[in-house]
């Protein structure tokens, strides 16, 4: 806390000279493409309803507000005390109140009309082609392939944005926060459908452009779909708070053709057929550590520290975890710690990464153990 | 009996002790105009986190807390205390009683405000951190997932609910049963009928709002399960049950105000209230509907259709009965004759601007667009718009108004317009762009964003410092005015205004009414 | 002033400054702080701080005297004379509005209980509008009522933090009576309902009597309906005691606990604040010779909340024990 306020104090006197740099920019705005004033038309036809809906409110509310300031203004310019204006004394009629009683009512109705049938199109779920399971995580999107050719395939969806351009020490790209390592790939002009729940807390997941804003919750799967007419990226982020990092879990929907996607898939599929024989095989040492290596990098060295000094999380160079028990370390990596930073990574890194993570974790920082993890005792594991 | 024809006592004890209606009231404005420029405060180092992308002054988590904070300070310790402590000093002289029905509780009341929000604010120095979840508290992120200090947060809420379900209680015993012979209930002024609708309402939802804060207190520490599906619970019962409470509210905190414009607006035209009876059924009509639409902040959590639908609906119709207000300020206006001092400004900003947050609002009620609209800056431009535009700028009007009866000083009316005009251009610097940067697909609630929402949050964020900076005028001109403003002579201060209040002395002796006034029974309502 | 009098007007009676606030308030921020230090150090580690619950008993304590004294006060004020019936009736409608929102409050957990028993439940189990897709991720999870198997216990899931009931609680129409008999006549919430429905009509007798200003027959049935607020909340702690010793359902055994635990406690709760404030009615009556057949609020405001505490268990026998 005294850390922001340190922070704060030493902001202050830069900050009135990013102002004046900055409106200057303001200024240069016009001509920027990606500067948008309304809600974008997507590319579904459940998008274009929604934004025609948006559009005639919008002008529907405009009318009215004219009129009615319009009358306002009236009043002020020309019953103005100062123009020698004398008051009235009129203070009720029946007939005008009835009047804007009923009038506002009937437009209402004119509203509620195409915003039923917008819902119910939109609540039509059947005949999805697809199905895609999503499930939100603090602060990632994982992704499962439901159906016959997916099945095995399924993955996490991290934003990508390093930290660097956040932290504003390296300028930002074009997608800055609306990155991810692996998109989720859908075919064109096919109705998919999507199942929504979270493992945590409460996630959105939401994309303008596919006019899709389905809120994730834990326990809980909801239904939506969306079939795109149009091949194309279209970026979305998470819509509900859901802690820290909240404003960094994008979502990237990548929308390819049909034979596109039918390529995209077999090749998942080769990649899920060799993790799975990869799960039943024994590994090296060798390449326990080297695996290990990388998954660490990846999923736990922004904890744990580059070299296992901890941070976050616990130190892994010396831990009693990593230098005890086995089925205690991979008991912590399948399931975590619950009430704490550490997640239970068992549904989130395959056997084969788990195994050479562990690995590696007792044989690595300093920690010699010279024991071996393999797939099946992750597996074995898990089954209990 | 008391003798109680003396003055106020000397010193604190004045303010620990009093059971004087108008001290409470003095000190629940000075109360609200503190927590204003706190939550304020949090306001500006939210808007100075996002001038422009990327992370530049505090770490997400704190963004969190900030804007959660900011949600709480100002809902719970700047509006509402605000227009109690209005509903203190004027209900009884509007309605012609000495005091408040019950004067010791009233007292209370306002005592443990303070430190409820002073335990709340501490949160921020506790391991942990203070609450990060927003000021909607969305299970299982204030449960599973919260903070330690959230057991302070779950704690200090029972107590501004206790402190609001007093402080109703009080209104309505005070409105029901101390009218002067001849106030009748048709001839109150509309803003002590908007304060008893809104009384009832507060009355109803404050408890719920305390169960479901007790429901949490229960998952986290005790092991329940209400919350949790894996439990057999569920974590959108805690947003049906917060929005119970919530979306009522929404309008406790704007009927007051639409009271005080509709005291202002008529005596600035200086032509009766238009449609005076069918004001009195419109507030009625908006608090029985807030009832039965609270579900139109959960179109997207996965309702079945037919639920969408009908809070949908009934959303909708919302719309009518506060046209029929907005109708009716408007029709006052016509043919009056119009002047515009401070008040009447505010006013006229107020009714302006809130219209278009109305609107904003009726967009969002249509289910299928808030798909869209949801969770986005949209949302933050329409409750700005409704909130700020609409509960504090008619509390501003309020204070320009009635200042001069309190403190028998008139404010500087120059300084006065120009804090309206720096107000009225700051605000929507700050918040109009809001829709644009919402409908392009910014969400809320996040530290850092896109690239294509950079121009507009600039914007946004020197609108911001506009529009906070503009307040200070405020506290400068109401400080000026009680300290060493121009003494006002006559007792009733603006020629068009009308009612009890006016009738006594400026400024306002410290007891009023002491023996009830007699009611003119030919005036149609004061 | 310009005001004008109408002779007739009983004057009223605006109270001398009063320390009863403040000293309220100090009482109820030192037990609510203590309190949430307490169960933050339960929950988070640090158990044995006894420092924390030290203060919240002082703040209790503090709190209660308070309270003791401020009611004290208005009741020699009262005794006085100094209260004009308006001032009255401001009391009258004051307790009538706080049962209302004490009334409200038990909405907030029934329609906790609607909402799970209704939509939320059937949802886990797979049924419904809303649940379609549900069964994925509770497989084998079957919703019922009461709930013996939460959704997590269906899946057997890992690290659950959800301890069930030992399996013999099979229903609160079935199982809630003492262990050893299982006669429908062991059946507590019936007894239960029975002691509190009749202890409305005492304390409605004893109404009668203070109306005719029949001190004895007031104390009699004042006396017998604190007497059956006992044998209730006696009868009640048995039940809590069988719940837990022998049935294993507690407030950790999943949603079904929860409701359960969370609405006859807090309506136990309430009826220990109404036994003691009819308590408290007896003893002014039977040592300070208070109320008299027409000046007897103090009475009847308990009573009033004695009866919104036995409507509030007319629902729950309805809701949670027999539906
Ligand atoms: C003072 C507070 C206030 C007020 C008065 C309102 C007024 C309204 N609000 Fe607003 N609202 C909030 C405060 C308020 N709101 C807040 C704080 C949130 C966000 C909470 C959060 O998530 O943090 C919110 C969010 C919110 C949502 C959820 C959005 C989302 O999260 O997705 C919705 C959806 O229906 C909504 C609708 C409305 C409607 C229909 C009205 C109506 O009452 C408006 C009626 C007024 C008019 C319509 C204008 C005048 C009328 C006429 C001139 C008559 C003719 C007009 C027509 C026929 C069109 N509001
Ligand atoms: C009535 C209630 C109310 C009021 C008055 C305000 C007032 C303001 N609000 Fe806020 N706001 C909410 C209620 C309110 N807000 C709620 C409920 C939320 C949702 C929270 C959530 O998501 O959980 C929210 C969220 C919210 C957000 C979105 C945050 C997010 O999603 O992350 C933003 C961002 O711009 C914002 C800005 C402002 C600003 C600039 C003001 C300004 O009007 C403030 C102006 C006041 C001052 C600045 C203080 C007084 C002046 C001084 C102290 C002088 C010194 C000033 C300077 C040096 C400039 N508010
Ligand atoms: C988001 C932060 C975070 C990440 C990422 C993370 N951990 Fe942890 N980890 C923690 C925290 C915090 C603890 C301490 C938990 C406690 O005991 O309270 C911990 C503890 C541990 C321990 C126990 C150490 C000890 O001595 O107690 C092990 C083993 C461990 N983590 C393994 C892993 C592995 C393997 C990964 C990656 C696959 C990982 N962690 C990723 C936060 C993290
Ligand atoms: Cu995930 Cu917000
Ligand atoms: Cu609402």
């Amino acid at each position: 806390m005294s850390l922001q306020t340190k922070r704060l104090m030493r902001a202050a006197p830069g900050f009135a000279a990013l102002v004046m740099a900055m409106s200057g920019r303001l200024a240069l705005a016009a001509d920027d493409k990606m500067n948008q004033l309304n809600m974008p038309v997507g590319v579904t036809d459940v998008g274009k309803s929604i934004y025609d809906l948006h559009m005639i409110i919008l002008w529907i509310c405009v009318v009215i507000g004219a009129l009615v300031f319009g009358v306002m203004f009236y009043s002020i310019i020309y019953h103005r005390k100062s123009r020698g204006a004398k008051a009235a004394s009129f203070h009720e009629s029946t007939k005008v109140e009835i009047a804007w009683t009923v009038v506002p009512f009937v437009i209402l109705i004119g509203m509620a009309v195409p915003a039923t049938s917008t819902l119910i199109d939109i609540y039509d779920f059947d005949d999805a082609e697809m199905d895609i399971l999503i499930t939100g995580y603090q602060w990632k999107w994982k992704y499962e392939y439901l159906n016959e050719d997916g099945e095995n395939v399924s993955f996490f969806s991290n934003m990508s944005t390093p930290q660097s351009e956040i932290y504003n020490t390296q300028t930002k790209n074009s997608n800055y926060l609306l990155e991810v390592d692996e998109p989720v790939v859908i075919p064109v002009g096919t109705k998919v459908r999507f199942l929504v729940t979270a493992n945590d807390v409460i996630h959105s997941w939401w994309v303008p452009e596919l006019a899709v804003k389905k809120d994730a919750i834990p326990g809980f799967i909801n239904e939506t779909w969306a079939m795109a007419n149009e091949i194309g990226t279209y970026r979305g982020q998470c819509a509900e708070l859901c802690g820290k990092d909240h404003g960094f879990m994008p979502v990237v929907v990548e929308v390819v053709s049909k034979e596109d996607y039918a390529s995209w898939m077999s090749e998942k599929q080769a990649e899920a057929e060799e993790i799975k024989s990869l799960m039943a095989q024994n590994f090296s040492m060798d390449e326990l550590m080297s695996r290990g290596k990388a998954v660490y990098q990846r999923a736990c060295q922004a904890c744990h520290g580059a070299s296992g000094e901890g941070g976050v999380g616990t130190a892994i160079a010396g831990s009693d975890v990593a230098t005890g028990e086995i089925a205690g370390h991979l008991n912590i990596g399948i399931n975590g710690v619950p009430g704490s930073a550490m997640q239970a990574f068992g549904g989130q890194l395959n056997d084969v990464e788990m195994a050479a993570v562990i690995t590696y974790q007792r044989n690595a920082f300093g920690n010699n153990m010279g024991d071996m993890v393999q797939p099946i005792d992750v597996f074995n594991h898990k089954k209990g | 009996m008391g003798d109680h024809a003396h003055g106020p006592a000397k010193g604190l004890s004045r303010w620990l002790f009093t059971t004087n209606h108008k001290d409470i009231g003095t000190m629940y404005l000075w109360f609200s105009f503190a927590m204003f420029i706190l939550g304020g405060s949090f306001a500006m180092i939210i808007r100075a986190e996002l001038f422009q992308p990327g992370m530049q002054l505090v770490e997400p988590g704190f963004f969190n807390q900030m804007t959660t904070l900011h949600g709480l300070v100002m809902v719970f310790g700047a509006i509402m205390p605000s227009f109690v402590g209005l509903a203190n000093w004027m209900i009884p002289m509007m309605i012609g009683a000495p005091d408040m029905a019950l004067p010791r509780m009233n007292n209370w009341s306002f005592w443990i405000l303070p430190p409820a929000f002073l335990m709340l604010a501490s949160t921020l120095f506790m391991e942990g951190g203070a609450p990060g979840f927003g000021w909607t508290f969305y299970a299982p992120l204030s449960t599973t997932y919260a903070p330690p200090s959230v057991t302070f947060f779950i704690f200090a809420i029972h107590i501004l609910g206790l402190s609001s379900i007093m402080g109703s209680i009080n209104i309505i015993a005070t409105v029901m049963n101390m009218r002067a012979p001849g106030m009748s209930y048709m001839k109150m002024p509309l803003f002590v009928w908007t304060w008893l609708i809104t009384a009832f309402l507060l009355v109803a939802v404050m408890p719920v709002l305390a169960g479901a804060v007790t429901m949490m207190l229960m998952d986290i520490h005790f092991g329940t399960s209400f919350f949790s599906a894996a439990g057999g619970g569920d974590p959108v019962l805690f947003q049906h049950i917060f929005w119970f409470f919530g979306h009522p509210e929404v309008y406790i905190i704007i009927l007051p105000a639409f009271g005080v414009v509709s005291q202002i607006i008529p005596a600035f035209s200086r032509k009766p209230l238009f449609g005076y009876d069918s004001m009195v059924y419109a507030t009625a009509a908006i608090a029985f509907l807030s009832f039965i639409v609270w579900a139109h902040h959960m179109y997207t959590v996965g309702m079945p259709i037919a639920g969408e639908l009908f809070f949908m609906y009934a959303t909708m119709l919302i719309a009518v009965p506060t046209g029929v207000k907005v109708f009716n300020w408007v029709t006052t206006m016509w043919r009056g004759s119009l002047s515009f001092e401070t008040p009447m400004l505010f006013c006229v900003g107020f009714l302006i601007l809130f219209t278009i947050g109305g609107f904003t609002g009726l967009m969002l009620s249509i289910a299928p667009a808030d798909f869209q609209y949801h969770d986005s800056y949209f949302v933050v431009a329409h409750f700005h718009y409704v909130m700020v535009a609409g509960a504090v700028f008619s509390m501003s009007a309020a204070v320009y108004y009635w200042l001069p009866k309190w403190c028998g000083r008139m404010y500087n009316e120059t300084m006065g317009k120009t804090h309206f005009w720096i107000s009225f251009i700051g605000f929507n610097i700050t918040f109009f762009p809001q829709h644009f940067v919402g409908l392009a697909g910014m969400p809320r609630r996040i530290p850092d964003y896109a690239l294509q929402f950079a121009d507009f949050n600039m914007m946004s964020s020197i609108g911001a410092f506009i529009y906070g900076a503009s307040q200070i005028l405020f506290l400068y001109n109401v400080v000026a005015t009680i300290v060493s403003g121009k003494p006002v002579s006559d007792d009733k201060v603006w020629d068009g205004a009308e009612g009890l209040e006016w009738t006594v002395p400026t400024p306002a002796p410290y007891h009023t009414f002491e023996v009830p006034p007699k009611i003119d029974p030919a005036h149609a309502h004061t | 002033m310009t005001a004008q009098s109408s002779p007739g007007h009983e004057p009223y009676y605006v109270p001398e400054q009063s320390k009863m606030a403040v000293f309220a308030t100090i009482g109820l921020v030192l037990s609510v702080f203590g309190a949430a230090t307490g169960i933050n150090d339960l929950t988070f580690g640090e158990p044995d701080q006894p420092a924390s619950w030290t203060v919240m008993n002082i703040g209790l304590l503090v709190f209660i005297a308070t309270l003791f004294i401020w009611f004290r006060m208005a009741i020699r004020e009262n005794i006085a004379g100094m209260n004009s019936a308006q001032l009255k009736k401001s009391y009258v409608l004051g307790m009538f509005w706080f049962i209302f929102s004490e009334f409200m409050f038990f909405v907030a957990f029934f329609g906790a209980l609607f909402y799970v028993r209704n939509l939320a439940g059937p949802w886990l189990g797979g049924e419904g509008d809303g649940g379609r897709m549900n069964g994925l991720l509770w497989e084998g999870f079957q919703f019922s009522w009461p709930m013996t198997q939460t959704p997590q216990e269906a899946v057997g899931g890992a690290g659950s933090q959800v301890i069930a009931n030992n399996g013999s609680f099979t229903s609160a129409r079935t199982s809630m009576a003492f262990a050893e008999a299982s006669a429908w006549y062991a059946w507590l919430p019936l007894w239960n309902t029975i002691i509190l429905l009749s202890s409305s009509v005492t304390v409605h007798i004893a109404h009668m009597g203070i109306l005719d200003g029949d001190r004895r027959k007031f104390h009699k049935w004042l006396g017998l309906t604190v007497l059956l607020g006992v044998i209730f909340l006696s009868l009640q702690i048995a039940e809590y005691y069988e719940a837990y010793a022998h049935f294993g359902l507690t407030l950790n055994s999943g949603i079904y606990g929860s409701t359960f635990f969370m609405l006859t406690g807090f309506h136990g709760f309430h009826v220990l604040m109404g036994t003691t404030m009819l308590g408290i009615q007896l003893l002014r009556s039977m040592r300070g010779g208070h109320f008299t057949s027409d000046d007897h609020f103090g009475f009847e405001a308990s009573s009033w909340y004695w009866h919104f505490v036995d409507v509030v268990w007319v629902f729950l026998f309805l809701f949670v024990y027999i539906l």
